[in-house]
């Protein structure tokens, strides 16, 4: 049984069709990448599954519950219940400025119940401990570098367990000597057996870490498959010309 | 005259000031909050109502609109509401001009309002949409994004103007002497024209210095109070 099934799912902004008919499935502890140009509509798809844009058509499954299936409208009750499924963390990271790193990750479950306050602070310092920064609890975001910063979106993100945890271009935002570290804490992630779905320019990185890639062009999935057939054996031309250009950079 | 008598009769007006500006604020504040939701509100007819009142009252003098505010009910109704306060409060309970006041309160708190909405509009929509889409993952509800999340931000980012609208209010207070309501500036005239005595009318900036000067501690202290984030 797959942990997500995403079937024939369309997204459409106006005229323009951006999501045309995706498809696929992952399993739990998973990792799936996706790559692929800018504007093939791979920022819309994670915002799809994140319920930040409301899809048109399809199926959106997670763990046999149908969350979406293309028909009636959702309330905004049932929309944040859908949303809890997945995580997501943003390529220019989103915290919260005014609230200290501890506060940033004991935000969400204090004010949706998770918990006493005690074992939410206990919960937030021990993945605090797990991104590597112990040290600036106290800190507030403008006091860390990027990739600190982005480590705290990770833990934020992991505070409410989410079953699959999705990253748009996590280190897009850093200079390239501060992507090592939030790219550690996604392989740690990884080895404790997370349920991921990366959108990444990093294609080494992709290469390593994923069970899966997808290679997205123009609102389609062009290509799909394990990292050795997507990288080392790339069939469709698009595919091909992609992997050289990005490699060229 | 004495220096100080001229100086206790000068602050009897500046009293007057003082209550048009706090009243002003404490008032004219909140009622910014709702027009500033309206003229974002994406019910259209609302907001356009909002936005067409918002540009009335920022685009006509103060001055006139108190005139308009002083004067409307006697000419459409052929009733002088202020008027009648006025005559009312002095027989009854001995205190002058409380109809002129409140008609100057009215057009003060309408306009500031309106100024103040400008503010918060600014404000809000200055947030980035990222603050917003993290609390939704987050499975926050609208309002929690709002009280926990956007609302300090945009306290920070409007103290600021709302520090200089502040400033502005006090020497705005001036123009209620427009209606003869004995705010300070009246009472200087009135020893100019009574006393011939023309150097309480300067005098009267320094009251409105020692003032503002309290206010600029006032609001920088908080200002720096907010500094400790950076959104
Ligand atoms: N809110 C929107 N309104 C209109 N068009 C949009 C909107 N969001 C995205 N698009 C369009 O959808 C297409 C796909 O955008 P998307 O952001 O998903 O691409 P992407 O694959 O993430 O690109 P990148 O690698 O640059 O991040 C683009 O052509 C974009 O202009
Ligand atoms: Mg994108």
């Amino acid at each position: 049984m797959s942990i997500l099934e995403v079937k024939n799912i369309q997204k459409s902004f106006d005229k323009t069709e951006v999501l045309k008919d995706i498809s696929f499935t992952l399993e739990k502890g998973e990792v799936l990448s996706i790559i692929g140009s800018s504007g093939s509509g791979k920022t819309t798809l994670l915002r799809c599954l994140n319920f930040l844009e409301t899809t048109d058509l399809g199926k959106i499954i997670v763990d046999d519950n149908v969350l979406f299936d293309g028909n009636n409208k959702l309330s905004e009750d049932k929309i944040r219940e859908n949303r809890l499924n997945f995580g997501l963390v943003f390529q220019n990271f989103n915290l919260f400025p005014q609230y200290t790193v501890l506060e940033n990750l004991t935000l969400a479950p204090t004010l949706l119940k998770k918990g006493d306050s005690a074992s939410i602070k206990n919960q937030a310092l021990e993945i605090i401990k797990k991104v590597g920064l112990e040290d600036k609890v106290d800190f507030y975001p403008c006091q860390l570098s990027g990739g600190q910063q982005q480590r705290v979106a990770i833990a934020r993100a992991l505070m409410l367990s989410p079953k699959i945890l999705c990253f748009d271009e996590p280190t897009s935002a850093l200079d390239p000597e501060l992507t090592g570290e939030v790219l550690r804490v996604i392989r740690e992630l990884r080895d404790g057996n997370t349920t991921m779905i990366i959108v990444t320019h990093e294609m080494n990185f992709a290469k390593n870490v994923s069970d899966k890639v997808i290679f997205m062009a123009d609102g389609i999935i062009e290509e799909c498959g394990n990292p050795e057939e997507v990288f080392e054996n790339p069939k469709s031309q698009r595919l091909k010309e992609f992997l050289s250009s990005s490699l060229k950079d | 005259m004495s220096f100080l008598e001229v100086t206790a009769f000068l602050f009897d007006g500046f009293k007057i000031s003082l209550l048009i500006f706090a009243v002003t604020l404490l008032c004219g504040a909140p009622l910014g909050l709702p027009i500033a939701f309206c003229s974002m509100s994406r019910f259209k007819p609302l907001k356009a109502i909002s936005k067409v009142i918002v540009w009335i009252v920022r685009g006509i003098p103060l001055m006139l609109q108190i005139f308009i505010i002083y004067y409307v009910p006697g000419l459409l109704f052929d009733y002088q509401l202020f008027g009648q306060i006025d005559r009312y409060m002095y027989i009854e309970y001995g205190i002058m001009d409380m109809g002129r006041i409140v008609a100057v309160l009215i057009a003060f708190t309408i306009n500031y309002a309106c100024y103040f909405s400008e503010i918060y509009r600014g404000g809000i929509e200055s947030i980035s949409k990222g603050q917003y889409e993290a609390g939704y993952v987050l499975g926050l509800t609208k309002s929690q994004i709002f009280r926990k999340i956007i609302l300090k931000q945009v306290v920070q980012r409007i103290v600021p103007p709302m520090s200089n609208e502040i400033i502005t209010l006090i020497k705005d207070t001036a123009l209620a002497n427009c209606i003869m309501v004995c705010e300070i500036i009246k009472n200087a005239k009135e020893l100019a024209a009574t006393k011939a005595m023309i150097w309480p009318l300067f005098f009267t900036g320094v009251f409105y210095l020692i003032f503002v000067g309290l206010l600029t501690i006032i609001l920088g202290r908080a200002e720096k109070k907010l500094s400790y984030f950076r959104s």
